[in-house]
């Protein structure tokens, strides 16, 4: 990588993101007020009982009386200067709602993230290693079963295993409520919370980098290049490392660019599952509720997110393959 | 016993020294446990309320949090008898149209602040009326209110109105600070975040999407209560998360539509788990099958008719619901007042619905099909998604086609509120007397482009001179003369089509005790639970 080239390549990026971050913002907007129903109807719907006025005032209140075209004009000058809005069904600033979240959501798709990838390579690698043997068909079964198993099944079996009957793991939640706990105690507690959703959210994209790694080191293996590394009397270790692994690694680096580009998004089913207190939830919640700020909020934090991991994911190309050029 | 005396007689039995102590004594002498001081009782709500400030929000679960936060003038016993809470006692004029309060005169707001006269006036007068459609609805019929002194309130009515009193419970009229709402906006006034009552309980702690937390409130007016340190509401949105949470003792409690209808047989065979369905007779809820008068054939009476005779009531009852709630007889529910139980609809009877079909000049297709009617499914959980189903099948049995629709909560309210849907189950509180929760669905003058009014359309003069006869009665006979006949002629039209009487399982360790002591359940202050080690 030409070190020269990166301002230039940086800025040409950031600009066309924030194009792309802008059409995202106006489409949603359309997108979340073409669903039936607003705010006021789901409250009234909610409170069983309701008059003319009581919708009336709500919808002033929400500003849902001003024209479309006005309240994204307030909407789009909002988020440019990165004032994504007021929830007025919570009484919130909705950067407030999401920056509450947050934490959770970056805890749980984190640790999932690099369980995944850890144990992902590894296995791959391993099966890959050692193809046609035993421990190469249990590692692929595994993966695909994973691959092919319902997040959610995954979860209340977990549940069910950890929680009910051996009674090791709490079902649900992030942290023990009232129990007032500190330092070292607060930390095994989250972490206690923490193990089962991060694993039912991550053995599906371990399968994913297991399968994903072991063909496409099997696909280098086989070339000139790690040929011609043995000849030369390279120990194993490193040809596997080095020479294999290393050029398997693109593909791989894509997918978690993807997965990266998640994290902020949060997972919708296991929140709901595990009573994670995360970002896929106050989305879904506010999909339901009609709650149009803080759904568009979530959507804007997610698509910037999309974007940077883009941009990471092209900037790593060039780090692991110095073939690749930034432009 | 018309109102007047029964109020006299609970404000006499209130001077007569039912005072905090001979109370708790009471409480204690009922379950045959002396309170025990201390412990935190975890329980889920769900779904999570957006405030906690009664008035702002009125859904089911912010009244059952908040419930613990404020309280009301009066409360309700589960024949829904008014039983003093920030009044201690209370007289009406012999001409039914003043009511004089007597307040408590040690109550403090969580600010430390006393609760006064000026409170109470604001809160009726002012804070409910502006924000809260149904008190503002009832509250309109209050000529002047005034505050001889600081612990006496006069309500006088522009007519008499007999049901006045159930509109001071707790999850009607919460009683607010004046000094925090007053020249404020009161939905954005910073109280809304951070509310503050006279209640048990004062706010503590929200984490959102996590839990929230209420600890005592040490200057509670009744010495040495509440007895709990604390009450979590943790946020559990999947309903067997939920069941396992309950199993595996993670929480203490839980309530209204935690545990869904279908679990409920295995929760009472764990020995430690207590299931009860009462503390709902307040709200009464009923539910029905939404018809909307204005789509062929629903204005038709006898399609009416028989689409609620292919129904099978019990079915319902026994294999949807596992004997939570039981079946509907007519628009009152039975734990309501004025319910007649003489007039009842009639019975399953699969081959009457087909001749009234038949009357009704629809006859079977080819395929044996003589109407074919949308339904819009009520997305508020599993069972109502099996009760669609359950319908279209015995309704296939007499030739109705029903063709079922999925919505989301928001689209429902909508398209119930515009009116654009064909058949649709609803379930509305009656809050104990059928003026102020069952009137509203059958009277003409309630016709409105909004949800839980008259959407379905039905027009009958009679029902509506009734109704308001009942309304303006001056004496609960007159009034039951009023609603038992229009509970005869709304069997026989069927306008809409009623499945349930209502309850929802409260479900709890056997340690938690006086979970459900009143008409309004666990929306109580729980001033009185406490939990056995």
């Amino acid at each position: 990588m030409d070190p020269s080239k990166l301002p230039g390549f940086l800025a040409k990026r950031l600009v066309k993101a924030a194009i792309v971050v802008l059409a995202i913002v106006v489409c949603n907007f359309f997108l979340i007020h073409a669903a039936p129903g607003d705010p006021a109807s789901v409250i009234a719907g909610q409170s069983g009982a309701a008059d003319e006025r009581f919708l009336q005032q709500l919808r002033t209140q929400f500003g849902l009386d001003q024209p479309l075209y006005v309240q994204l004009w307030i909407y789009v000058k909002g988020v440019l200067t990165l004032d994504l809005g007021f929830s007025h069904r919570q009484q919130m600033p909705v950067a407030t709602l999401i920056l509450d979240r947050l934490p959770a959501t970056l805890l749980l798709t984190g640790a999932a993230f690099a369980f995944a990838i850890t144990l992902g390579i590894t296995l791959g690698t391993l099966a890959a290693q050692r193809v046609g043997s035993w421990a190469d068909s249990v590692i692929t079964v595994l993966a695909l079963t994973f691959y092919a198993t319902p997040l959610f099944w995954v979860g209340l079996m977990l549940v069910l295993f950890f929680s009910v009957w051996l009674e090791w793991l709490p079902s649900f939640g992030m942290m023990s409520v009232g129990a007032n706990l500190t330092g070292i105690a607060a930390v095994l507690d989250v972490a206690k919370h923490l193990l089962l959703p991060a694993l039912t959210l991550g053995l599906f994209y371990m399968a994913v980098y297991a399968r994903l790694t072991r063909a496409t080191m099997l696909e280098v293996a086989d070339q000139d290049f790690v040929k011609t590394a043995r000849a030369k009397g390279v120990p194993e270790g490193q040809v596997v490392r080095r020479h294999v692994l290393r050029n398997a690694l693109l593909p791989v680096i894509t997918f978690a660019g993807i997965q990266a580009g998640q994290l902020v998004g949060g997972s919708i089913l296991v929140e709901t599952v595990f009573a994670w207190p995360g970002i896929g939830r106050l989305a879904f919640e506010a999909l339901l509720a009609r709650d149009y700020p803080v759904l568009m909020g979530v959507f804007f934090a997610t698509s910037v997110m999309v974007v940077l991991f883009n941009l990471l994911t092209d900037l790593l190309y060039a780090v692991v393959d110095p073939r690749v050029e930034v432009a | 016993m018309s109102i007047s005396r029964r109020g006299l007689i609970a404000a006499s039995a209130a001077a007569a020294g039912m005072g905090p102590t001979l109370m708790r004594v009471e409480d204690a002498l009922a379950q045959g446990i002396a309170p025990r001081r201390g412990g935190t009782l975890t329980t889920i709500l769900q779904p999570e309320p957006p405030v906690l400030q009664i008035g702002v929000n009125n859904q089911g679960p912010t009244l059952i949090a908040a419930g613990k936060i404020f309280q009301g003038l009066v409360k309700f016993s589960p024949t829904l008898e008014p039983l003093p809470e920030l009044a201690e006692s209370w007289t009406i004029s012999p001409d039914a149209l003043t009511y004089t309060f007597k307040l408590r005169n040690n109550v403090k707001f969580h600010d430390g602040t006393p609760m006064t006269a000026d409170d109470v006036i604001f809160s009726i007068m002012k804070f409910h009326m502006e924000v809260a459609p149904r008190a503002r609805a009832i509250f309109q019929r209050i000529d002047k209110a005034e505050a001889p002194d600081a612990h006496t309130v006069v309500l006088t009515l522009k007519a008499p109105f007999e049901p006045f009193l159930l509109m001071f419970d707790v999850t009607a009229c919460a009683i607010v600070p004046k000094h925090l709402f007053d020249g404020q906006d009161y939905r954005t006034a910073p109280a809304v975040q951070r509310p503050i009552g006279t209640g048990p309980f004062r706010f503590a702690e929200w984490q959102r999407g996590n839990f929230i937390r209420l600890e005592r409130f040490a200057d509670y007016w009744k010495p040495g209560q509440p007895y709990l340190d604390a009450i979590i509401y943790r946020i559990v949105p999947d309903s067997q998360s939920r069941r396992l949470a309950l199993e595996t003792g993670q929480v203490l409690m839980t309530a209204a539509g935690d545990i869904e209808p279908f679990d409920t047989p295995a929760l009472r065979a764990r020995p430690n788990l207590e299931v009860l369905t009462t503390g709902w007779e307040y709200f009464s809820p009923l539910s029905w099958i939404e018809t909307n008068h204005r789509v062929a054939p629903l204005g038709d009476v006898r399609v009416r008719q028989a689409i609620s005779r292919a129904i099978d009531r019990n079915f319902i009852a026994q294999r949807l619901w596992f004997n939570i709630g039981k079946p509907a007889t007519n628009p009152v529910a039975s734990t309501t007042k004025f319910h007649d139980p003489s007039a009842r609809i009639a019975g399953f009877d699969p081959r009457a619905a087909m001749q009234l079909l038949d009357a009704a000049g629809l006859r079977p297709n080819a395929q044996g099909v003589r109407a074919t009617i949308k339904h819009l499914v009520l997305p508020y959980g599993e069972v109502w998604t099996r009760l669609a189903e359950y319908l279209r099948q015995s309704l296939r049995q007499v030739g109705i086609q029903l063709e079922l629709e999925s919505t989301d909560a928001g689209s429902w309210a909508r398209r119930i509120g515009a009116w654009e849907y064909e058949t649709s189950i609803n379930f509305v509180y009656q809050f104990g007397d059928p003026t102020l929760g069952v009137e509203r669905t059958y009277v003409s003058s309630n016709i409105q482009r909004v949800t839980f009014t008259n959407t379905g359309g039905y027009s009958n003069p009679r029902v509506d001179q009734l109704f308001a006869a009942a309304r303006d009665g001056q004496t609960a006979e007159q009034r039951r003369a009023a609603f038992s006949e229009v509970q005869k002629i709304l069997v026989e039209e069927v306008p809409q089509i009623w499945l349930m009487e209502m309850a929802f399982p409260t479900i709890h360790d056997k340690r938690v005790q006086n979970a459900v002591r009143l008409g309004t359940g666990v929306h109580a202050s729980y001033d009185d639970v406490f939990l056995t080690s």
